[in-house]
């Protein structure tokens, strides 16, 4: 896609830790204009997180297997390493993690976490002006009495708060991408609503590309444009949210969507509307991946992997059944 | 922080008082006569209480004590039994050699220690971890004076590097800082780092291990951190835990090197303890423990009172 901030091509990771490979992502597409925002939703272990993590090459070098091609702001990210990776991180391509207390250093204040950050990506920066812009960043996400919050430590703010200097944190470099990993999960409902009008404002008024990852789908539907589903490492329906919600065609999708429409949340392992359980991705099928759990699924299914399928306005499903119909 | 540290301070005086009584207790519960060791076997009756109401034997236990810690708080802790000088000018001598030699052990122990402690915590499951775990395993296992009396085979009689016991030549006990002296110290040092330096290896390695699994170095890498940036907030995150150990092994060796001074013949509070059992010596045995106790509590403040500065996740309410 021209004009692309974000273009993910065929990526495959697979951790090689173990006696199998574990397969976590199996060939992934997905491309993001400047401004966007695409929530990834899937159930647990389906590769949301691995993709993200990918992208900023964040996984441990010598027990992943990592192909494709990963291209941010015109950057070959898998050419990437040492010191020119280190300058790519946070800087063109930033993330913001589920638990902020987990993913914040417990004993360096908040404000000098945002400090390292700028002066580590800004050469030339004093300690004074650092200060000044992450006070400007704590007054943007709203942080009351930011002054003496700076000198916080992360374990002395509340959930909501810490997820509000993690915001700060990642977007203390100007990035042009943001990786949110279920970013409001971890909080109380009420929070959840405040972080999720903070961060698309954020994200609005900075014009940032963002990848929402998601359990909920009602979450998603709030927050994106494009929605793309993963079932076992790989994206099996995509498309803007009016047609994915409307008119889903990957019978996983469909299913997903009857939970929503139960009031049910995707937190479980398990779907309840959908019998059965993801596969071990260390022995992947060669066929559909989703094929042992679909009622509509036949033979030709268990013979390869389907390939996505274009329903128009960028609309794609992987399932041969929709290629039938369509 | 001024208000914990008092705080602190103030929970360190029953702690005190507790130390001392147990320490006058246990010289009193020990059997024997206290004078029994000065004393001809032919002394006489009369004598014999002489003597007994001289040093206060004689009066109930409670008046002892509180005599006893009267004088202590004045610094006056009362004459050895053997040598006729005030027990503090033992100890004084006694501990000021053995600071110097713990103080150096725990220095090599400290910075072996860390320094296999973090190897091995990098480079998990590795051979240089498995090296590195060994070393330290052996450090705490073997027994040191068997160690230490390898090395003065090797060292001091073998090849007659070193010298292989005292702390000056020709026996001398007035300490100077030049090479002649500082040789002395070098293979007690060593036998006694090998301690630390296991113990500190061990914990570093667990606590390294430890913090790199947090999710919290993925969010350093993922805001661009290089891995020596990465490594300064292991280092920091690991120092609170790690100079703790540190201040405990020191206690430690400044108490417990009683073989290893023995072996050595080196002058210290270990070697006074040791000849203080021996000659039953009480107010010299009760003097020494109870420098030694009160070190014991006074460091674990010191290193309680570091952590909450380094750590700023423990209360300091
Ligand atoms: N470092 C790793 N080594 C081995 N396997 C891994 C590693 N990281 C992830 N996996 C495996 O990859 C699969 C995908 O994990 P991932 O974290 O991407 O799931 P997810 O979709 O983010 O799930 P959740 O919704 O629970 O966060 C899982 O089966 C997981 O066990
Ligand atoms: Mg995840």
């Amino acid at each position: 896609m021209t004009g692309s901030i974000l273009e993910i091509r065929d990526l495959r990771v697979a951790f090689t830790g173990a006696a199998k490979p574990v397969r976590a992502v199996d060939g992934v597409d997905l491309a993001l204009v400047p401004g966007e925002v695409v929530a990834l939703l899937g159930e647990s272990g389906s590769g949301k997180s691995v993709t993200l993590r990918s992208i900023l090459r964040l996984h441990p070098e010598n027990k992943t297997r990592i192909e494709g091609s990963i291209v941010a702001a015109g950057i070959d990210v898998m050419a990437l390493s040492g010191a020119a990776l280190a300058d790519f991180r946070g800087k063109t391509v930033s993330m913001i993690f589920q638990e902020p207390m987990l993913a914040l250093d417990p004993v360096y204040t908040l404000g000098a976490q945002i400090t390292e950050a700028i002066r580590k990506h800004e050469s030339g920066v004093s300690a004074d002006a650092a200060r000044k812009r992450a006070l400007g960043l704590f007054e943007r996400v709203r942080i009351p009495s930011p002054e003496r919050r700076l000198d916080s430590y992360p374990h002395e703010l509340s959930g909501g708060m810490r997820q509000r200097a993690m915001i700060a944190l990642a977007l203390a470099c100007n990035p042009k991408v943001l990786l949110a990993d279920e970013p409001t999960t971890a909080l109380d409902a009420t929070v959840q609503v405040q972080i999720l009008l903070l961060l698309r404002e954020l994200q609005r008024e900075l014009d940032l590309a963002m990848i929402f990852v998601t359990h909920d789908i009602g979450v998603g539907v709030e927050v994106a444009d494009r929605i793309a589903v993963m079932y076992a490492g790989r994206i099996v329906e995509i498309g803007a949210v009016r047609d994915v919600i409307r008119a889903p065609r990957h019978p996983y999708t469909i299913g997903l969507l009857s939970t929503r429409a139960q009031g049910g949340r995707l937190s479980g392992k398990r779907l309840p509307t959908i019998t059965g359980s993801p596969p071990d991705l260390a022995s992947l099928p060669p066929g559909c991946a989703f094929a042992p759990r679909c009622s509509s699924a036949t033979s030709a299914c268990l013979e390869a992997a389907p390939a996505a399928v274009e329903l128009g306005h960028g609309h794609a499903v992987r399932c041969i059944h929709t290629a039938a119909v369509a | 922080m001024i208000f914990y540290a008092s705080k602190r301070i103030l929970f360190t005086l029953p702690i005190m008082l507790g130390v001392t009584i147990v320490c006058f207790a246990l010289v009193h519960l020990a059997p024997g006569d206290p004078l029994v060791s000065v004393l001809p076997p032919d002394a006489s009756q009369v004598i014999k209480e002489q003597m007994m109401a001289l040093y206060g034997f004689d009066r109930p236990y409670h008046e002892q004590f509180l005599r006893w810690l009267w004088r202590a708080l004045q610094g006056d802790i009362g004459t050895s039994i053997r040598t006729g000088r005030p027990v503090s000018t033992e100890i004084s001598k006694a501990v000021g050699n053995t600071l110097m030699l713990a103080a150096l052990a725990t220095a090599i122990g400290f910075l072996l220690g860390t320094l296999f402690g973090f190897v091995a915590g990098y480079f998990r499951d590795t051979w240089v971890d498995k090296a590195a775990s060994a070393l330290s395993v052996f450090g705490v296992s073997v027994p040191h004076y068997w160690l230490g009396m390898v090395l003065v085979i090797i060292f001091a009689a073998t090849l007659g590097w070193l010298p292989p016991t005292g702390a000056g030549p020709g026996g001398s006990e007035d300490w100077k800082w030049n090479w002649v002296h500082v040789q002395y110290l070098i293979l007690p040092a060593v036998t006694m780092s090998v301690i630390p330096m296991g113990i500190i290896a061990r914990t570093v390695r667990a606590l390294v291990a430890e913090i790199l699994s947090q999710e919290f170095v993925v969010g350093l890498r993922a805001k661009g951190l290089s891995e020596l940036g990465v490594f300064g907030h292991v280092v920091k995150n690991a120092a609170p835990t790690a100079l703790a150990v540190m201040g405990i092994q020191l206690g430690y060796l400044l108490g417990g090197s009683i073989l290893i001074e023995t072996v050595f013949a080196w002058p210290g509070t270990g070697l006074l303890l040791n000849d203080a059992i021996f000659q039953r010596d009480l107010p010299l045995l009760q003097g020494t423990i109870l420098v030694l106790a009160m070190f014991f509590v006074v460091l674990n403040l010191v290193v309680d009172v570091m952590q909450t500065i380094l750590d700023p996740r423990i209360q300091r309410a």
